[in-house]
C-alpha cells in the first residue's frame, strides 16, 4: 500500500512537471512578446502585412505559409507512408522486409540540412522545369500562377512530404503490425481477398494510423530548415503552389539576429508563441478525433438506436 | 502433394464411419502431413466426413486439432512456413490444387475461431461484412433480411435486435461468439468449422452453443474440436480422437466413447489421461 502510493507520487510528479513545461513555455512566450501583443492584439494573427522597416507586423501569411505548406505534404505523404507500411507488414517477402526498415529509419535520421540542400539542387531546378512546361491553360489557374523560380510552396510541400513519410510509416507500420492476426483471419474466413484482409486491418488499425498521420502533421508544422531553404521566404499569402511563400519555423529562423528594435523581437516571439497554440491546438484536435473515433467503437447508446435503419 | 492412396493405418476406424453412409463423403482427407516450419505437427492424418453430421474432434492441448480443422479451409496458407502435404478433397474436389480459388473456398467452407474475433463494427456491419465483400445481396432489404435471418440462426437476434448499430465489442463473450457464428452463417457455407465455439462461455451459453449446433446440422456439415468430452459426447456423430498429431481412433461417438478400440482413446475418453 505506502510503495504504491509512493509510485503514485513519483509519476504523479513527473506527470505534473510536463504539464509545468508546457506552461512556463507559454508563459515565457507570451512575456516575452509583450509589446508586439499589446500593440496588435488578436489582429495580429489576421493582419497580412509583415513589414519591419515600417514597423508592421502581423502573422497571416506565416500562419497561412505553415499550414497551407504542412496540409498539401500531408495529402502527398499519408497514402504514400501506409502505402509502405502495409507493404512492408503485410506484402513484401520476408527478406525484403528488414532492409526496407531499415531504409525508412534512415531516411528519417537524415538532418533537416541535407534534405534542404537537396531541394535546391535537385527539386527546386524540377519543380521549374516542371512550370515551364505548364500548358497556358493551367498556368492562368490561380493554383499554378506566377513566375518560374523553382523555390516555393511546391518544393516546400514535396520536401515536407520526404520527410515527413518515414515518421508516418514507421508509426503506421507497428500499429499494423500490432493488429490482431484474429481479424485478418476472420476476414478471410468469410471470404475476404488479401485486399479486403489488409482493410480491414487498416480499419481495425485506424485510430492507430489517424495517430501515425498526426504526428507527421506535427513534424510538417514545425520542421523549419530544408523548408527555409526552399520555400522562397517571401511573406505572402497565396493559393499558388508555384508562389515563393514563408513559415512561422523559417521566418523565426531568418529574422530573429536581425530584429533590431524590440517590437520586431517582440513580434517574432509572438509569431513563435502563435506556431506554439496552433501546434497545441492540432494535437488536442487529433486527441478529440482519436477519443472519438475509439468511442464509437465500444459505446452502446442506451436509447435504443432505430432498428436496421441508416447502414452505410 | 498428391500420394496415392496405399497402406492407411487408419483404415479400419475410417470404416467404421463409412459403413453407415450410402453419401459420397463432404470432407475426405488422406495421408495429410503438415509442418510449422521444419515442426511436424500431423502424421499421415487420413478420415472421411460426412454430409449433414457433427464431426467432433478431441484431443489434449497441442496435439494438432486446430492446425486439421485450419487445413480444411486452407486457413494456414496465411501462417508463413506452414507446409501441407497429402490431399484434402471438398466434394471430391482437391482443394490444394494450384487452380483452386481459395475464396470461394472459404466461402464454402466457414469457420468460427477458438477465441471470437468480432471486427470493431456494429452487430449488424459484422454480420454484413461477408455478404458485402462477397456481393452476395443486391437491396438493403435483402440485406437486411439475411442478417436478421443469420441472428436468430444463431440464437442472438432476440438480444440484440434493438441495438443492431451498437458496436459488436459492447456485447458479452458468449454473445461475441454467436455473433461470430452468425457472421460466418450469413454467407451460407456448406461446411461449419468450429474451433471450440464454447471453450470460455458459462454453461448457459454452452448450452445455447450446444442447441444451435443440434440445429445447424440438417443445413450443414459441422466439424467441432472440443475438449469437453461430454460436449463431444452431445453433439457429435462422429469423434476423431488426435493424439501428438496422430488420429488415434475415428468412429462413432458412441463406440469411441463406450467402446474404443484403442487402449489410448479409452484412457482419455475416461479422464485417466497422463
Ligand atoms: N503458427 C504456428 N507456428 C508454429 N507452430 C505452431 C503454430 N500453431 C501451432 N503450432 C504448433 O503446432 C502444434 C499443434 O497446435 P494446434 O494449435 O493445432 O493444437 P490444438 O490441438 O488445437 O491445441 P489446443 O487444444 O491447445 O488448441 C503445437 O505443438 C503448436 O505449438
Ligand atoms: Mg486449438
Amino acid at each position: 500500500m505506502r510503495k504504491d502510493l509512493g509510485f503514485r507520487l513519483g509519476t504523479g510528479v513527473f506527470g505534473l512537471f510536463l504539464i509545468l513545461i508546457v506552461a512556463a513555455i507559454g508563459f515565457e512566450l507570451t512575456r516575452q512578446s509583450m509589446l508586439s501583443i499589446q500593440k496588435f492584439g488578436l489582429a495580429f494573427w489576421t493582419n497580412a502585412t509583415w513589414d519591419p522597416v515600417a514597423g508592421e507586423f502581423g502573422a497571416l501569411p506565416f500562419i497561412w505559409g505553415t499550414l497551407y505548406s504542412s496540409v498539401l505534404a500531408l495529402l502527398i505523404a499519408t497514402p504514400i507512408a501506409i502505402g509502405i507500411a502495409v507493404f512492408i507488414t503485410e506484402l513484401c517477402p520476408q527478406v525484403l522486409r528488414q532492409p526496407l526498415v531499415f531504409l525508412t529509419e534512415l531516411l528519417a535520421a537524415i538532418p533537416s540540412i541535407v534534405y534542404g540542400l537537396w531541394g535546391i539542387f535537385v527539386l527546386v531546378p524540377i519543380v521549374r522545369a516542371l512550370q515551364v512546361a505548364l500548358p497556358d491553360a493551367l498556368r492562368g489557374l490561380p493554383l499554378f500562377s506566377g513566375p518560374p523560380l523553382g523555390v516555393g510552396m511546391l518544393s516546400a510541400t514535396l520536401i515536407l512530404a520526404v520527410m515527413v513519410v518515414p515518421f508516418t510509416s514507421s508509426v503506421a507500420r507497428e500499429v499494423l503490425k500490432s493488429v490482431p492476426v484474429a481479424q485478418r483471419e476472420a476476414a478471410y474466413a468469410l471470404g475476404a481477398t488479401r485486399f479486403e484482409a489488409i482493410s480491414a486491418a487498416l480499419f481495425y488499425a485506424r485510430t492507430g494510423i489517424v495517430g501515425a498521420v498526426m504526428l507527421g502533421f506535427g513534424r510538417a508544422l514545425g520542421e523549419t530548415m530544408a523548408v527555409t531553404m526552399v520555400i522562397g521566404n517571401n511573406p505572402q499569402v497565396s493559393a499558388s503552389l508555384f508562389a515563393p511563400q514563408y513559415t512561422m519555423a523559417a521566418v523565426l529562423a531568418n529574422e530573429f539576429t536581425e530584429a533590431a528594435d524590440e517590437l520586431y523581437l517582440h513580434a517574432l516571439i509572438e509569431i513563435g508563441l502563435v506556431l506554439f497554440i496552433i501546434t497545441l491546438i492540432v494535437n488536442s484536435l487529433s486527441r478529440v478525433l482519436i477519443w472519438s473515433m475509439s468511442r464509437s467503437a465500444k459505446a452502446v447508446p442506451s436509447t435504443a438506436v432505430q432498428p436496421v435503419a441508416a447502414e452505410a | 502433394m498428391l500420394l496415392t492412396a496405399t497402406l492407411s493405418p487408419t483404415v479400419s476406424v475410417a470404416a467404421d464411419a463409412k459403413a453407415t453412409h450410402a453419401e459420397p463423403p463432404k470432407i475426405d482427407v488422406s495421408h495429410v502431413n503438415f509442418y510449422y516450419g521444419a515442426h511436424r505437427v500431423l502424421h499421415d492424418i487420413s478420415l472421411q466426413i460426412q454430409p449433414n453430421q457433427v464431426t467432433a474432434f478431441i484431443g489434449p492441448s497441442g496435439c494438432g486439432k486446430s492446425t486439421f480443422l485450419r487445413s480444411l479451409n486452407r486457413m494456414n496458407d496465411i501462417v508463413p512456413g506452414a507446409r501441407v502435404e497429402g490431399r484434402v478433397l471438398v466434394d471430391g474436389a482437391d482443394i490444394y490444387a494450384p487452380s483452386v480459388d481459395v475464396v470461394a473456398l472459404r466461402r464454402k467452407v466457414g469457420m468460427v475461431f477458438q477465441k471470437s474475433n468480432p471486427f470493431p463494427k456494429s452487430i449488424f456491419e459484422n454480420v454484413a461484412y461477408g455478404l458485402r465483400i462477397n456481393r452476395m445481396t443486391g437491396s438493403k432489404d435483402e440485406l437486411r433480411g439475411r442478417v436478421e435471418a443469420s441472428l436468430k440462426s444463431a440464437a442472438l437476434w432476440d438480444e440484440v435486435k434493438d441495438r443492431l448499430h451498437a458496436s459488436a465489442l459492447a456485447l458479452s463473450g458468449g454473445q461475441q461468439q454467436r455473433l461470430c457464428i452468425a457472421r460466418a452463417l450469413a454467407i451460407e457455407p456448406e461446411i461449419l468449422l468450429m474451433d471450440e465455439p464454447a471453450s470460455a462461455l458459462d454453461p448457459i451459453a454452452t448450452q445455447r452453443i450446444e442447441e444451435l449446433i443440434y440445429q445447424l446440422k440438417s443445413r450443414y456439415t459441422i466439424v467441432i474440436v472440443t475438449h469437453n468430452m461430454q460436449q463431444a459426447a452431445r453433439v457429435s456423430d462422429t469423434t476423431a480422437f488426435f493424439w501428438l498429431g496422430k488420429l488415434v481412433e475415428y468412429g462413432r461417438t458412441d463406440r469411441i466413447f463406450t467402446a474404443p478400440t484403442e487402449k489410448l482413446t479409452e484412457d482419455y475418453v475416461t479422464g485417466r489421461f497422463g
